[in-house]
């Protein structure tokens, strides 16, 4: 089957049901998205599809009808996105292993709602598991983020 | 700095040895000589100054032998080093090093010792620096117990200050100009005209003179880094999807494995049916590993299928199959036959609680969890012609190299352990299950690399949990104060579950099962806390804040139903007991922070709690509101002392997420046993908190003590019990037993 990720096509030869995560990973050696459950509850392994996020674990290959984007294709270590820049000026990570999924999340959601309120935020940010507690720094930067991507 | 200088004298006795191409610096310690690790490595024109700064061409490497965890170990030991070394965190390369007993872990031995944190005397002293010997000998390169700034505050300056005064001495040689009219500034050398010399290019002379050991440490006015905001050496890498963990290991040739192992802990196979698994897609092998199997294939989810479609019959675990057995085995230990150790029996409790008006009694419970950090454990081992090398996130390298010699059946020296960044841990990478599984495989599949990563679901059946516990306690108050407490507390060896499966028998008491309650700083008249050992249930860890993430609920939270009993307020009345000036001003900051005293509308409510754990003391407020629909926790004041604030950023986030670790785990979560294994198998059965539960946390670093502290562990424990206390206050209802959502619902 073919996959467009972070605009190159590829031709996969996995099964239908091969989670995206498990192709992106270890067929295509794409390893921004992290593993954490395997059952769309943490959120480590966000990515977008479309710029929709979605939790590459919990979609098989056969169902990806869109072009995927992941966080090597978000900013670069050089060029960063606006979410990026806010989270390493608020200096979120501690063990970083969900911050790819917290900041696909937080890219897709800003999209789709630029000017959000703490609720919102609360809100959105919630599907994403953090086991190191950077809850209060992710509030921040998402706000920072938000403030960014205004003045851009 | 007197104290520092001394430290100096007494182990760092630095010593240089003639090499081939010439002349590297080891560290000599108590006057037995012990090898510098990077010996072993060193080209033509570099040199190893100590075994934590390392010289070559390509530039300066620092070396952090104190694991990563997501703490910011690498970003802080650097940073010490770099303070005295005059070099800045952007032109360094760091790198954890090999494992080697020359970073043993000196700090690990202070809270180890049984004197409390707060006993200065030359006994405790005594005792602790006799450990710290056999700490050595054993060659623990150890990270835990929130001990990497502790262990290395003064031992990795002084790395860089001898390095820097050695590079001095060399710059002087070579241009010929006295020492003292030469500075150092961004990793170079300044001549009196202006002119720099890299520390590069000085790293050939530097071998070829006696290092400079005469050093003496800047005081803390004149640092430039530390006790200031840095950034992280690893942000960028870990905003940017671009920081590799264990996980993201990938060699030439590499297969993927997982296994499936016995959820009934420690228990072997009865029989066991493969063949479906060894004809599904991608799968090469279906092999024996101890407790069960492992499965290679190309794809980490077809090896992780391929494991789930074993049909097994597994045996029996020896603990006891559901719940009720483990509780039953606690409640039956509170008795002189399991009576670990009476940690403390201040005044005459038996009188004082015979001539009381009333007995106040009650039971506490707390259960077992998960570390479940958010990488699953995970390590790539390739067996070849010439040994055996590792790859993995680990606390304890010096047990995973002696593991995998003895499986491999090779020489300890023919292992190589690489020390990877790792996606959390908590106290999960102090086991190395994983590595010898991964091992035991890689053995039967020589020359090709493998790489075994834990399914969730098998990761969090097979942890070691956090120690189940109970507390059961008596008091009594009198004129208005509390005047006798009485606490046992029983759980099963952690140290003894933990380090038998190294090998070790540890003889003596547990210092486990009553850290973070015998030690509190109370003068309480009659006061008295026994430690009663349960017997050994499902296997246990260390988990973070161990033995106080328990006792720290059930101290605080009996201590604030007596002061309830004697009608005193709660902040007061701990502030009347506490005797340990640097613990009274945690109380005094919270105290202050929070407003405690002023009105709050009904429903809402507010709890003070305090613990001292390895050696750090944390007072917290939490602030809740009972919605009618839940309980919402506000806000949390935190104030904890630590001597000196090294990492003020670090400080803040570790600060901030232990709070939310220890009130997540208090609010939802728990493993629990049925049929013999863990019932709870993914973070929808053991979520913890979630953002839009999570309050404000409002923190602040106190300096007044006289010892650097860590910072990693200490806050989890005066949580829960804050929250309770709140909860109480806000509702009137005590829960003595965590999770709390067995008892209150929460928003």
């Amino acid at each position: 089957m073919k996959l467009t990720v972070n605009g190159e096509t590829h031709e996969v030869d996995v099964e239908e049901d091969m989670p995206l995560l498990w192709v992106l990973r270890d067929e295509l050696g794409i390893t921004g998205p992290k593993y954490g459950c395997g059952l769309a509850r943490c959120g480590s392994c966000t990515v977008h599809i479309d710029g929709l996020a979605v939790r590459s674990c919990s979609i098989r290959a056969g169902q990806v009808n869109g072009n995927v984007t992941t966080i090597e294709a978000l900013g670069t270590p050089d060029a960063h996105h606006a979410v990026q820049e806010a989270w390493i000026e608020t200096q979120v990570a501690q063990c970083g292993y969900c911050q790819s999924g917290q900041i696909m999340s937080a890219a897709a959601f800003l999209t789709i709602n630029p000017d959000p309120s703490d609720e919102e935020i609360d809100h959105a940010m919630s599907a994403n598991l953090c086991r190191c507690g950077t809850y209060p720094r992710i509030r921040k930067a998402v706000r920072l983020a938000a403030a960014k991507l205004k003045e851009a | 700095m007197a104290l520092a200088v001394d430290i100096a004298r007494r182990t760092f006795l630095v010593g240089s040895l003639a090499v081939s191409g010439g002349v590297v610096f080891g560290i000599y310690k108590y006057k037995s000589p012990m090898n510098n690790p990077l010996e072993d490595d060193l080209g033509e024109g570099e040199a190893a100054l100590t075994p934590y700064v390392r010289l070559d061409a390509a530039g300066v490497t620092l070396i952090t032998p104190r694991t990563d965890l997501g703490q910011g170990a690498y970003s802080i030991q650097a940073a010490m080093i770099a303070e005295e070394l005059d070099i800045e965190l952007d032109q360094v390369r760091v790198d954890p090093g090999p494992p080697d007993a020359i970073y043993y872990n000196t700090a690990l031995a202070r809270e180890a010792a049984p004197f409390r944190a707060t006993d200065d005397s030359f006994a405790a002293e005594t005792v602790r620096s006799t450990l710290d010997a056999v700490m050595k000998f054993v060659g623990m390169q150890i990270t835990g117990g929130s001990t990497t700034v502790p262990d290395g505050f003064v031992k990795l300056r002084i790395a860089g200050a001898v390095a820097r005064e050695t590079l001095k001495a060399a710059a002087a040689k070579k241009a010929r100009v006295p020492v003292r009219e030469l500075k150092t500034t961004r990793g170079a050398v300044e001549l009196p005209d202006g002119t720099t010399i890299g520390y590069g290019e000085l790293a050939e002379g530097a071998a070829k003179i006696r290092p400079v050991t005469n050093v003496k440490l800047r005081d803390p006015s004149q640092w430039r880094l530390l006790g200031k905001p840095m950034r992280r050496h690893d942000i960028v890498a870990k905003s940017t999807g671009t920081q590799d963990y264990g996980i993201d290991q990938r060699l030439d040739g590499m297969l993927h494995a997982a296994v499936r192992i016995n959820p009934h802990q420690g228990a072997g196979v009865k029989s066991h049916d493969a063949s479906a698994a060894e004809k599904m897609r991608g799968v090469l092998k279906v092999l024996p590993v101890t407790g069960g199997f492992g499965v290679i294939a190309d794809n980490t989810w077809r090896a992780i299928k391929a494991a789930e479609a074993i049909e097994v019959e597994w045996e029996e675990a020896a603990y006891p199959a559901e719940m009720d057995g483990h509780w039953e085995a606690l409640a039956a230990s509170f008795n002189k036959a399991h009576l670990d150790k009476l940690a403390r029996d201040d005044g005459d409790v038996d009188k004082a609680l015979d001539a009381a008006e009333s007995i106040h009694e009650a039971e506490y419970r707390a259960p077992y969890l998960a570390h479940a950090p958010m990488e699953p454990i995970n390590a790539t081992v390739l067996v070849g012609e010439d040994g055996v090398d590792v790859w993995t996130a680990t606390q304890i390298p010096r047990f995973v190299e002696q593991n995998v010699a003895r499986i491999a059946g090779v020489d300890i020296k023919k292992v190589r352990v690489h020390v990877l960044m790792a996606g959390g841990s908590f106290g999960h990478r102090l086991e190395d299950e994983v590595v010898k599984q991964a091992t035991e495989l890689a053995v039967q599949l020589k020359g090709t690399p493998i790489k075994l990563t834990y399914s969730r679901e098998e990761d969090m059946i097979h942890d070691f949990p956090r120690q189940i516990a109970m507390g059961r306690m008596r008091g009594a108050v009198k004129d208005g104060h509390v005047d006798s407490y009485d606490l046992g507390i029983t759980m099963p060896s952690v140290i003894s579950s933990q380090m038998g499966r190294q090998g070790f028998s540890v003889p003596g008491p547990d210092s486990v099962i009553t850290s973070g309650a015998w030690d509190q700083p109370y003068n309480i008249p009659n006061y008295r806390m026994s430690g009663y050992r349960a017997p050994e249930l499902a296997p246990v860890s260390s988990w973070r804040s161990v033995g106080a993430s328990t006792n720290g609920f059930f101290h605080d939270c009996f201590l604030d139903e007596l002061i309830h009993e004697a009608g005193a307020d709660p902040l007061e009345e701990r502030l009347r007991l506490m005797w340990h000036e640097p613990s009274r001003k945690t109380l005094e900051a919270v105290g202050e922070m929070s407003g405690w005293g002023s009105p709050m509308e009904a429903g809402r409510g507010r709890g003070v709690a305090f613990c001292l754990s390895f050696g750090t003391p944390v007072a917290e407020v939490v602030e809740v509101t009972d919605t009618g629909h839940g309980i919402r926790i506000d806000k949390v004041y935190v104030a904890a002392e630590v001597g000196r604030v090294v990492d003020p950023v670090n400080f803040e986030n570790l600060v901030q997420g232990g709070v939310i670790w220890a009130l997540g785990h208090a609010m939802n979560c728990e493993i629990t046993y049925s049929g013999g294994r863990a019932q709870q198998t993914n973070f929808h059965q053991h979520e913890g908190m979630r953002l839009y539960q999570c309050p404000e946390i409002i923190v602040r670093g106190l300096e007044n003590g006289e010892h650097v502290r860590g910072i990693g562990e200490p806050p989890v424990p005066p949580a829960a019990p804050a929250l309770a206390n709140a909860i109480f206050a806000a509702t009137g209802k005590r829960i003595r037993e965590m999770p709390f959502n067995k008892h209150i619902s929460f928003v």
